[in-house]
């Protein structure tokens, strides 16, 4: 069950294994989402860095403003170029090496999400996307996830081939449509003594989010977009169904067709008349459009990013509520 | 010129720019400079954004680079359209004669700029991070001058900042200062040890009150009360239908997400196997 198995030269370079982060560059993205994008609205950002050996740094980053309605004739272009620009005066590495974007709940995985990425990683390779979850990070834990198209994806990606045979002759599935590249953050020693600085001044955390019991609230909406998902997933395979079922009827039609025009040749024949010409068939019965396979394929993944995130957090709260428990039983 | 003393709010991103512009600065040049942005309050200035600018510092004069400074706000305020230019940082241990000058520049964009000094040698052991507002002295009229007046410094966050810079604190203690990002249990697993410890230190202060070797405080007591108290008293019946529910949707709802993920990839199983379509095609090639 093998796909394709194409060996390009640019290919040779070991996959990107880990990816180095910059402080600075967490504390930004987050100020980012708090500051610009509340509600379910993304927010978006360029990333800087450099590629060493087997690891892709990112040291900086800057937010790319809010579409607006006033701002009609914004030139994101010239907006990225201008930072780029400014930023090389200051020795600040002025290579792109992928863009970051705020998610809600998780839902990410869409058409424009992989149209972007793979703009990016096609012309610079090792590119990725950084997934920012706001709202798992309120809840305690910084969660901010990289991403990068398999090849295989790329591959079709390039050739636009969306049909149902294209995907099939490459063997995608859903889960081998991104691939995830693990971030350790990386201090330097200056950066280490501000933070000695910081928490010698500033006063202990009084919110222990991490050890919240509610989960109704994430629950519910988590199970929502899930539903949501689901919905959108049975429609498109209604539509596959009744494309195929088209399909196999047109063939039925074909086939009798086909046979009648036999038979009456040989009738003919037996009669001693010129048989029939032969029809182009394919004039007479226009196969169906075959339905672009590439939204189920991103629903797919997106139901199953869902049902991750719900697992991992329904295992979280069930380790809460069973410490809840101890510390009750102790007090009765 | 009335002197007010706002307190200055800082965002640790604005300490990690700082930081990092210290760090990639032009050979030669022993401190760097920068613009800061926030927004001003009636009491408090808070900055939360900045940008390094380039400038060059010789023994006489001093040049900076005001043009950049300018494209620069314009870009940021495209994107943070509240943000306003409420001062400059500059790093290094003291004010010098050039920082007079370039404090002028600013108070030129800004009424009232602050001063931001960030020691980055380290001059004085420690990073010592001070603000400043300028004002007059001297006598009007005749000599006048410039005097740099300290003002509070206080490290505000936003909840998910906090959060961002706990993680942060931890890579302090790997000896090659990186972590990686852990998720699921693990993570609950360790804010309960945290909890843990903070328990034990209310309780070893509790011990040594106890034998006398520390006089009781008053509010600290209250804040035990309070503590003790935190934890609800339910009867027991209570609290296990509460627990039992609560387990019972998570199971549920865990159970469900598994059947999903089956039926997804059921669906891809079917889907690349071989067509119907596929085969008749075959059977006219």
């Amino acid at each position: 069950k093998g796909g394709k198995k194409k060996k390009k030269p640019s290919n040779n370079k070991p996959l990107m294994q880990t990816k180095n982060e910059h402080k600075s560059v967490v504390l930004k993205i987050i100020k980012h989402y708090q500051e610009e994008g509340q509600g379910s609205e993304v927010v978006q950002g360029v990333l800087l860095g450099l590629v060493v050996e087997d690891r892709l740094e990112i040291t900086n980053c800057f937010p790319f403003p809010q579409h607006t309605e006033d701002d009609a004739d914004f030139d994101e272009v010239q907006y990225q170029m201008e930072m780029m620009r400014s930023l090389r005066h200051v020795n600040i590495d002025h290579l792109h090496v992928g863009w970051y974007q705020s998610t809600y709940y998780g839902s990410f995985v869409s058409r424009a999400l992989l149209d972007s990425q793979f703009s990016y990683q096609h012309a610079i390779e090792e590119s990725v996307v950084l997934i920012y979850d706001p709202i798992k990070t309120a809840q305690g834990s910084l969660s901010l996830k990289a991403y990068r198209l398999t090849p295989k994806l790329m591959e079709i990606c390039k050739e636009k081939d969306f049909t149902p045979e294209g995907l099939k002759k490459a063997n995608i599935g859903f889960e081998h449509m991104f691939e995830e590249v693990p971030i350790v953050i990386k201090n330097s020693h200056l950066i280490s003594v501000l933070m000695w600085e910081l928490e010698d001044k500033s006063t202990v955390a009084d919110k222990h989010e991490l050890l919240n019991l509610s989960s109704s609230n994430h629950l519910e909406k988590s199970l929502q977009l899930l539903m949501d998902r689901v919905d959108d997933m049975s429609q498109d395979i209604v539509k596959y169904n009744t494309y195929s079922r088209n399909l196999s009827k047109q063939q039925q039609q074909k086939h009798q067709y086909l046979q009648r025009r036999q038979q009456e040749n040989a009738q003919r024949q037996s009669r001693g008349e010129p048989p029939l010409p032969e029809e182009d068939i394919t004039k007479m019965f226009k196969p169906p459009q075959p339905p672009p396979r590439m939204d189920t394929l991103l629903i797919a993944g997106q139901i199953n990013n869902y049902c991750q995130n719900v697992k991992e957090f329904t295992s979280q709260t069930l380790g809460k509520l069973f410490m809840a428990e101890a510390l009750q039983g102790h007090n009765n | 010129m009335s002197v007010y003393g706002p307190v200055v709010k800082i965002h640790p991103v604005v300490l990690a720019s700082i930081g990092d512009s210290y760090e990639r600065r032009n050979e030669g040049a022993s401190r760097v400079i920068g613009t800061l942005l926030g927004t001003i309050d009636k009491h408090s200035v808070e900055v939360t954004n900045c940008f390094s600018v380039p400038h060059n510092e010789s023994e006489d004069e001093v040049a900076v680079d005001m043009e950049f400074a300018k494209n620069m706000y314009e870009l940021h305020k495209r994107v943070s359209p509240s943000e306003v230019i409420i001062g400059w940082y500059a790093t290094g241990f003291d004010i010098t004669e050039h920082s007079v000058l370039i404090h002028e520049y600013y108070s030129r964009e800004a009424t009232n700029p602050i001063h931001l000094t960030v020691d980055t040698a380290l001059q004085s052991g420690k990073m010592n991070i001070r603000a400043y507002v300028s004002a007059q002295m001297g006598v009007p009229g005749k000599t006048v001058g410039v005097m740099f007046t300290p003002l509070s410094v206080r490290y505000v966050y936003y909840d998910t900042e906090r959060i961002g810079v706990d993680l942060l604190q931890r890579t302090r203690v790997t000896p090659s200062r990186t972590k990686g990002l852990t998720s699921d249990l693990s993570q609950v697993a360790s804010s309960a040890s945290r909890v843990q410890d903070m328990l034990a230190t209310v309780l070893s202060y509790i011990e040594d009150v106890l034998s006398g070797k520390v006089t009781a405080d008053n509010s600290v007591g209250r804040f035990l009360m309070d503590l003790v108290n935190k934890v609800p008293t339910i009867s027991a019946e209570d609290f296990e239908t509460m627990l039992n529910s609560n387990i019972n949707d998570l199971l549920m709802v865990t159970y469900l997400s598994n059947l999903t993920q089956a039926q997804i990839a059921l669906n891809e199983k079917l889907r690349l196997r071989p067509t119907h379509y596929t085969a008749i095609h075959i059977y006219h090639c």
